[in-house]
């Protein structure tokens, strides 16, 4: 699965790291590192820890992409 | 049958038949075709992209992925809803027909559009001697690929790194050059790190923050050459003061290029700083006239704003990229009533030497800064810019938090120095020149530098910096 943290948005809140922590975690005090293809594993972890920003920076493939195909 | 509603039935029409086409595919082009079907767009829609890689993330690049903690195959960006579209990737664009509406790609096929989104971005400026930039161990970092290479010949444990450039993207390199244990010396040909994002006051700050870190760093200097050994691998750096360095991995961070060549020709005011284009993203051509029907979103945009005395920017920042698409994506399939402005606060960040760098506004707009929290030598404050009395960007180490009271006095045109927040002040308030590099020293590249920023005082001044070797 993918996701994309919008990392201007992100205050460091650490809200999602406990929900989430083999995907989410904190570098000091305010940087959040994340990984942005997790297993599909961590699916319903990672939608509980974006439910739980307070400012919703997190974002969670919603949709299985529609298969582009380089150009031979 | 009214105007009007002969007007809406045309929108009606367009949003159910129109062909619209995307040239760039990623961040902002991939946002920008989202968009378009979320707001009832219904027409063919096709996204061209010269990398073969659907459409990726990259700031990890310079950070996890070299670090080895994320493969760099693996910042593909989430998909927030089908899009519907007909890819072509691996395939660049080469021309652009506005008579014939038609975007010319480099396999020959000429690919019709009712409307069009430039959204081709900027590439790495390249190593200045291309026998140089092909020796083995050298590298540029903007693509997956780029990192992915980059990322190995860390891994292989090189004897000492050089990053020429200490921009956001060259000192995030030496940041996790240090955090993975290798040797490495940063040359600067200014006075500093982030002189020209943040100027000289904070650059003394992140030069002593390299150095705390172990950083080699070299101000000041140029790189005047590479050499290689027989097998054609880098093992020697020449630098401007005469001094060598024995190095086996060369990053050239030397900042971006706008991908703006295949729209020669075409007629739209484009060239060295991105495509020109209103706040709404539709361009303008080279007359200075806004088009109809061609729009630009993302790095390659370069579109005026209201904050900084109607100047054009372009911001090569991530949510430039999101909400410039989302902008020109509504514009696209709107009427002049409906359409929106992109008046983005710039807004930027970056992870290095284990501080969290955050700014809003454009800092460099600024002649002042004054340090209104914290503590330069804890490389934890906040400071803020102005110009003419206000405040028009500022900058935190690790003090991300505080961003929003200043990025609200920023919007609301608040005085410089700004009130005293009521915590954490600090020990001296009393402003004092950014010191920012002079826009018209000349710089490597032939420049033109505009001088004054009102009609009667305007005026262009050409540059030919270093005759081309």
């Amino acid at each position: 699965m993918r996701i994309v943290v919008d990392l201007n948005r992100c205050q460091g809140y650490a809200q999602c790291v406990p929900l989430a922590p083999d995907v989410l975690e904190m570098l000091g005090e305010e940087a959040l590192a994340y990984d942005p293809n997790p297993d599909d594993a961590q699916r319903q972890r990672v939608l509980r820890a974006a439910a739980a920003c307070p400012v919703q920076a997190i974002m969670v493939e919603t949709h299985t992409p529609d298969g582009p195909e380089p150009e031979e | 049958m009214s105007t009007a509603s002969l007007a809406a039935d045309l929108v009606r029409m367009f949003r159910a038949e129109g062909r619209i086409v995307i040239v760039g595919a990623s961040l902002a082009g991939l946002r920008a075709a989202e968009a378009l079907r979320d707001k009832g767009f219904c027409g063919p829609l096709t996204l061209i992209g010269d990398e073969t890689h659907e459409p990726y993330d990259r700031p990890p690049l310079s950070k996890q992925v070299l670090k080895g903690w994320v493969r760099a195959d693996h910042t593909k960006l989430p998909r927030m809803r089908d899009i519907d579209a007909q890819w072509r990737l691996g395939v660049a664009a080469t021309g652009l027909d506005r008579v014939n509406k038609q975007v010319l790609l480099a396999t020959g096929d000429a690919v019709p559009y009712d409307r069009l989104l430039i959204a081709t971005g900027v590439r790495a400026r390249p190593w200045f001697n291309p026998a140089e930039a092909a020796l083995q161990g050298v590298f540029t970092v903007r693509t997956c690929d780029d990192a992915a290479r980059l990322q190995a010949a860390l891994r292989a444990g090189p004897k000492r790194v050089l990053v020429v450039g200490s921009g956001f993207v060259g000192s995030e390199m030496a940041s996790v050059c240090c955090e993975l244990g290798l040797p490495v010396t940063v040359a600067e040909r200014g006075g500093g790190p982030l002189v020209g994002p943040l100027g000289g006051v904070i650059g003394d700050i992140a030069a002593r923050m390299q150095r705390d870190a172990g950083v080699d760093l070299r101000t000041g200097v140029s790189v005047e050459a590479l050499d290689g050994d027989a097998g054609g691998h880098v093992r020697r750096a020449r630098l401007s003061d005469g001094t060598t360095l024995d190095v086996d991995v060369v990053v050239a961070s030397l900042g971006s290029i706008r991908n703006v060549e295949w729209l020669a020709g075409a007629g739209l005011a484009a060239g060295f700083w991105g495509v020109g284009c209103d706040a709404g993203c539709r361009a303008f051509d080279i007359n200075g006239v806004v088009t109809d029907n061609v729009f630009v979103a993302g790095d390659v945009a370069r579109q005026p704003h209201v904050l900084y005395e109607y100047q054009f920017i372009s911001m090569e920042h991530w949510d430039n990229a999101v909400c410039g698409a989302q902008v020109a994506a509504n514009n696209m399939i709107n009427l002049e009533t409906e359409r929106r402005p992109h008046l983005p606060l710039p807004s930027f960040w970056s992870g290095q030497f284990g501080v969290n760098i955050k700014g809003v506004g454009v800092c460099s707009f600024g002649d002042e800064i004054v340090f209104t929290q914290g503590s330069p030598e804890d490389y934890r404050f906040a400071a803020a810019y102005g110009h003419r009395g206000r405040i028009v960007g500022a900058v935190t180490f690790n003090h991300g938090k505080w961003l929003p009271y200043y990025a609200a006095m920023i919007e609301r045109s608040a005085p410089f120095p700004p009130p005293p927040p009521g915590y954490d002040r600090a020990s001296d308030p009393a402003p004092m020149p950014a010191r920012f590099p002079d826009p018209r020293v000349p710089t490597e590249m032939p420049d033109v530098v505009l001088t004054g920023h009102d009609p009667t005082s305007r005026g262009a001044e050409f540059h030919w910096a270093r005759e081309p070797a």
